[in-house]
């Protein structure tokens, strides 16, 4: 085969990769979505939130040391020198949780029945506050975060496809970073879990419920408020993976809340209420941005991943404004 | 006490159509004006200039624009950013291009390329709405970031990628560079936005207004009105655009002076405006004014009062008004879903019954 080839599919190859990473995030969008109706813009914020608490509770910081430190004059910063990871990530989990408890509580309960646009705007305060209260509880400085995962390239890789080359070529192997493939593998873990977790045990049953219809599910006895505090869990538990695979490939830093809206394009393409569809979407926008940036990006100054999913996706709405697996729009008067 | 309306009969069909149709509106208005006008030139210093009143004008002028087409017009949009980068590309280009060109004429054309622009990016609004279309306007404003930092014409081929503002005046006077007199920017903005605040106000009032605000209520009950949704949606986004457009030109050349596209008009600009219509009032002029003084006061007090008072440091500080515009925002979208501006208006019929409650 001719090193274009290869290269070629090297490059889909890595989208594929980068579209899972999409699709971790954009996985908990739809989840509440389904739940709730609501388009929750702070998940991206979420996952940063969970993966400063997570590197928080590793390196044992002591939570608001600066704002105390500032306040009362003192210099505390770590409280031990860390704890296990396995501990650090079951502790954050019950933050996550707790957080869900409080955005119930505090906002979701005083929206309800409000437009859903409403709803929208509300969870960009939220992603602020939220944004806010992470840099001031662990301090804003870029951190390092390891969970054991290996990463790099893989020389077995190469080695095998430096063979796949023609005679006397000048190529040099793939590369294809072991984290993306644990990440990948990682990603199907969650998904088939999640749908096991929707089809077979009570809550899920009762998520489906009001997934489908809010007033039948109140009848029959389901309340909205449990569930929804579930449903943000299961976000708060999504974030938090997706969290930990991105703060391990690129360390955890303001831009990890902006993949958020990486997630847009993918939901539109996916459709928002469709988990498959948020695979597959995102699994599009990788493969396609890479692609993109790779045969005609470099004809236009590059770069170009920037802006391709969101032009991808506004193209793909001219045609089917629900996505590929969304419910279709009626409208009524 | 005020708004007392009994004696303020109108007697004439131009009576019955004026701005505003109550005495004591008319009177505040007229000396805000005069104050504006005829005080603050002879008081202001470079503090208040370049912290206070140069920023709150220009997203005055942003949110106005933001509010015609969200507000009014009820079309989501998260591409202000990328389009006030239009406006001061286009303001850039004329004021090198063309040095004799007035300055006047600089930010009304640099106005007019965005709201073209702005009419391009629109077009998808006729099919898609809501989550949809805020994501189709994330589009532009990624796009148009990308496209001002790629294409080397538009920064004129210049080494950094920067543009910078040369120095031009009106009637003598300096209004750009560094050498401009406080006054003089001040008062070339604010020229700007009261004339535009005017036209804007009485747009929303007639025909065209009142299409957007239908398009905005139920765009398929009114378009079986009769109200014609392609030029209702795109006029919007063209009459927005123009203001976003001239609030760009004007951020550019009178308040930063030099600018690079991914830092000055980034995505979370787009963020800004949005949040100043939310707290300010959805469809409501005098909102817009309220929430961009909001918007970029709150910060200015807040730091003086923590980092000046307290003596905390800013990055913290940074953070703390972070959780407190997030917290804001979910507040009033909770307590008033309909901004400032409906507080004021609980206000004014308070007075108008004043002393009796009902």
């Amino acid at each position: 085969m001719s090193p274009e080839i290869l290269n070629t599919v090297e490059v889909v190859l890595n989208g594929l990769m980068a579209g899972v990473m999409y699709s971790l995030v954009a996985l908990g969008f739809v989840l509440i979505f389904k739940a709730s109706g609501i388009f929750n813009y702070a998940q991206g914020v979420m996952a940063l939130f969970a993966a400063l608490t997570l590197v928080g509770f590793q390196t044992g910081q002591v939570p608001f040391a600066h704002l105390i430190n500032v306040i009362f004059g003192t210099d505390y910063h770590n409280w031990s020198n860390g704890i296990n990871t396995v501990l650090a990530i079951i502790l954050t989990m019950l933050v996550m949780i707790l957080f869900a408890w409080l955005v119930e509580r505090l906002v979701l309960r005083h929206l309800v029945n409000q437009a859903p646009i409403i709803l929208f705007m509300a969870t960009i305060g939220l992603a602020f506050f939220m944004e806010g209260l992470g840099d001031l509880m662990w301090g804003a400085n870029i951190k390092v975060l390891d969970v054991g995962l290996p990463s790099g390239g893989s020389f077995w890789l190469e080695d095998v496809t430096r063979g796949w080359a023609s005679e006397g070529a000048n190529y040099y192997g793939m590369y294809i970073d072991v984290l993306d493939v644990w990440a990948a593998g990682i990603a199907i873990v969650l998904v088939i879990a999640l749908m096991m977790f929707s089809q077979y045990t009570k809550t899920g049953r009762a998520l489906r419920a009001v997934a489908d219809d809010h007033q039948a599910a109140l009848t029959v006895g389901i309340s909205l408020r449990t569930i929804w505090i579930v449903v943000w869990s299961i976000a708060g538990f999504v974030a938090l993976v997706a969290g930990i695979m991105w703060g391990a490939k690129s360390g955890i830093q303001f831009s990890l809340s902006l993949i958020a809206l990486k997630a847009l394009p993918v939901l539109i393409l996916g459709g928002f209420t469709s988990i498959p569809g948020a695979i597959i979407g995102g699994l599009i926008i990788g493969v396609g941005e890479k692609l993109f940036e790779f045969t005609i990006g470099p004809m236009i100054g590059g770069a170009t991943e920037n802006w391709f999913a969101y032009v991808l996706a506004l193209l793909f709405l001219m045609y089917r404004p629900q996505g590929l697996f969304g419910e279709r729009i009626i409208e009524r008067v | 006490m005020f708004y007392r309306e009994s004696g303020d009969f109108k007697s004439s069909y131009a009576a019955d159509q004026q701005t505003f149709p109550i005495r004591f509106d008319r009177i505040a208005v007229g000396v805000v004006l005069v104050f504006a006008f005829l005080v603050v030139p002879f008081v202001i210093d470079d503090y208040w200039e370049k912290s206070i009143l140069l920023p709150f004008l220009v997203w005055a002028m942003a949110a106005l624009g933001l509010n015609i087409l969200t507000g009014y017009c009820g079309q989501v949009s998260l591409g202000t950013g990328g389009f006030m980068a239009v406006g001061a590309y286009a303001a850039y280009k004329l004021t090198t291009g063309f040095p004799e060109l007035n300055m006047f004429l600089v930010i009304l054309l640099s106005g007019g390329v965005t709201a073209f622009v702005g009419i391009v990016f629109g077009l998808p609004s006729l099919r898609i709405k809501g989550f949809y279309l805020a994501v189709a306007t994330l589009a532009a404003q990624f796009f148009l970031v990308w496209l001002f930092n790629k294409v080397p014409w538009f920064y004129n081929y210049s080494a950094s990628g920067m543009i910078t503002v040369p120095e031009r005046s009106v009637f003598g006077i300096a209004v750009t560079g560094s050498g401009a007199p406080s006054w003089a920017t001040y008062l070339f903005c604010l020229v700007f936005v009261v004339v535009f605040a005017m036209i804007a106000r009485n747009l929303t009032r007639g025909r065209l207004g009142r299409s957007w605000m239908a398009i905005r209520d139920m765009d398929i009950a009114a378009e079986i009105i009769g109200v014609p949704p392609l030029q209702a949606k795109l006029s919007a986004f063209a009459v927005s655009s123009f203001y976003i457009g001239i609030a760009g030109a004007l951020f550019f050349t009178v308040y930063l002076g030099a600018a690079e596209p991914t830092e000055a008009f980034g995505i979370d600009k787009s963020f800004l405006v949005l949040f100043m219509i939310i707290i300010g009032g959805l469809g409501s002029i005098f909102g817009s004014f309220v929430g961009a003084a909001f918007m970029t006061l709150l910060p200015v007090l807040f730091k003086n009062i923590m980092v000046a008072g307290f003596g905390w440091p800013t990055d913290l500080v940074q953070h703390i008004i972070f959780m407190l515009v997030g917290g804001l925002i979910m507040f009033f979208l909770i307590v008033e879903p309909n901004g400032l501006a409906q507080l004021w208006r609980v206000a004014k019929e308070k007075l108008r019954l004043w002393p009796f409650p009902h």
